[in-house]
């Protein structure tokens, strides 16, 4: 097919933007740029998916890096939102919170506080004092979080402007674990809901959109894909998929078969005598 | 007398004590596609250094800088 990612955006999201902290995207998958060989790969797959809102990490410049992530994303029209990734306490991650925005200009963050370098899962203490800093500091925080409803409202209480539960711990691509808690922070939150960490392939994001989160936020799908960009479009067709399914309202699950053809009018077709 | 700056963890000499920008400018020479400075930022002693300021922003013996710079993550 012939669409450009703008077409195929745009036709989704007519009357049915993203809307984050007044802020507008057509696109509701937000890509992280973790985990790719190269930046010319990184560049084309970014590309495919459509994204215009894509997260960096605040690293101590060196010798031998191969050109900027920042000028990809400046020449590609896609909005920079640093992390505080490889933080573990909430005085770390303001900090760092900070520097990302006399990096990249924005006072946007996505709020990673995470408890150990194992299991990477948020720690529900550090990160809700850090959002609360934050916020009251002018940040528009997005925070990555467990997937648990209270913490979810903690957070939208401190002011966050999206909550991010994550799916599966970060990297794993073990889905959405915990759909009924996902739905839960849907059904109370007041701010948009972004499933955040663990997709593996288009069928997870497509069942996160299913759920009624927001938009997606996924890196290594793509990026460690045998197929980078192919995965990144197919990514952008189940985020797209499963907004549509979520707004077409699904069919209750039933218990027994229900038929889809009339039962009346069948033809006398007993050949068997 | 030189002045003696650890810059992302390394010993750095200086003839007089340097500016933040002189540091950045010295750390950024060597590095490739550091695009002038911009999606860089700068720590002083785990203090932010608005851009606006490295030119009037001294440096001593003994400063930590930490220079940051957006990269792939997340």
């Amino acid at each position: 097919m012939n669409a450009t990612p703008d077409a195929v955006n745009g036709a989704h999201a007519a009357g049915d933007p993203l809307v984050i902290a007044g802020r507008t995207f057509s696109s509701r998958l937000i890509m992280g740029t973790g985990g790719a060989p190269s930046l010319a790969g990184l560049e084309a797959a970014l590309v495919a998916s459509g994204t215009e809102l894509t997260t960096v990490a605040l690293r101590r410049v060196h010798t031998g890096t191969e050109g900027s992530v920042w000028d990809l994303l400046e020449r590609n029209g896609i909005r920079a939102l640093p992390n505080t990734a490889g933080c573990f306490t909430a005085s770390e991650a303001v900090l760092t919170a900070k520097l990302g925005r006399e990096a990249c200009e924005t006072d946007w963050v996505k709020l990673e506080v995470v408890a150990d370098d194992v299991s990477l899962l948020p720690d529900p203490i550090e990160l809700v004092s850090a959002a609360r800093t934050l916020v009251d500091d002018g940040f528009t925080v997005l925070p990555y979080t467990n997937d648990d409803p209270i913490l979810a409202r903690k957070l939208a209480d401190v002011g966050c402007a999206a909550i991010m539960p994550l799916g599966a711990p970060i990297g794993t691509g073990l889905g959405v674990l915990n759909p009924r808690n996902i739905a839960a922070i849907v059904a109370e939150s007041e701010v948009p809901v972004v499933l955040d960490a663990g997709i593996g392939t288009a069928s997870d994001a497509a069942q996160a959109m299913e759920l009624g989160c927001d938009a997606v936020l996924l890196a290594t799908a793509v990026t460690r894909a045998a197929d980078p960009v192919r995965m990144a479009r197919a990514m952008r067709h189940a985020v797209i998929a499963g907004r549509e399914a979520f707004h077409a309202g699904r069919i209750p699950r039933r218990e027994e078969a229900l038929a889809s053809s009339p039962t009346d009018g069948r033809a006398n077709l007993d050949l068997a005598m | 007398m030189t002045v003696s700056i650890i810059v992302n963890g390394d010993e750095v000499a200086f003839d007089r004590r340097p500016s933040v920008e002189d540091v950045v400018a010295r750390a950024l020479a060597d590095v490739d596609g550091a695009s002038g400075g911009r999606g860089i930022a700068v720590a002083v002693n785990s203090d932010v250094v608005p851009r606006s300021s490295w030119a009037t922003t001294p440096v001593d013996t003994g400063d930590r800088v930490e220079i940051l710079a957006a990269t792939q993550g997340g």
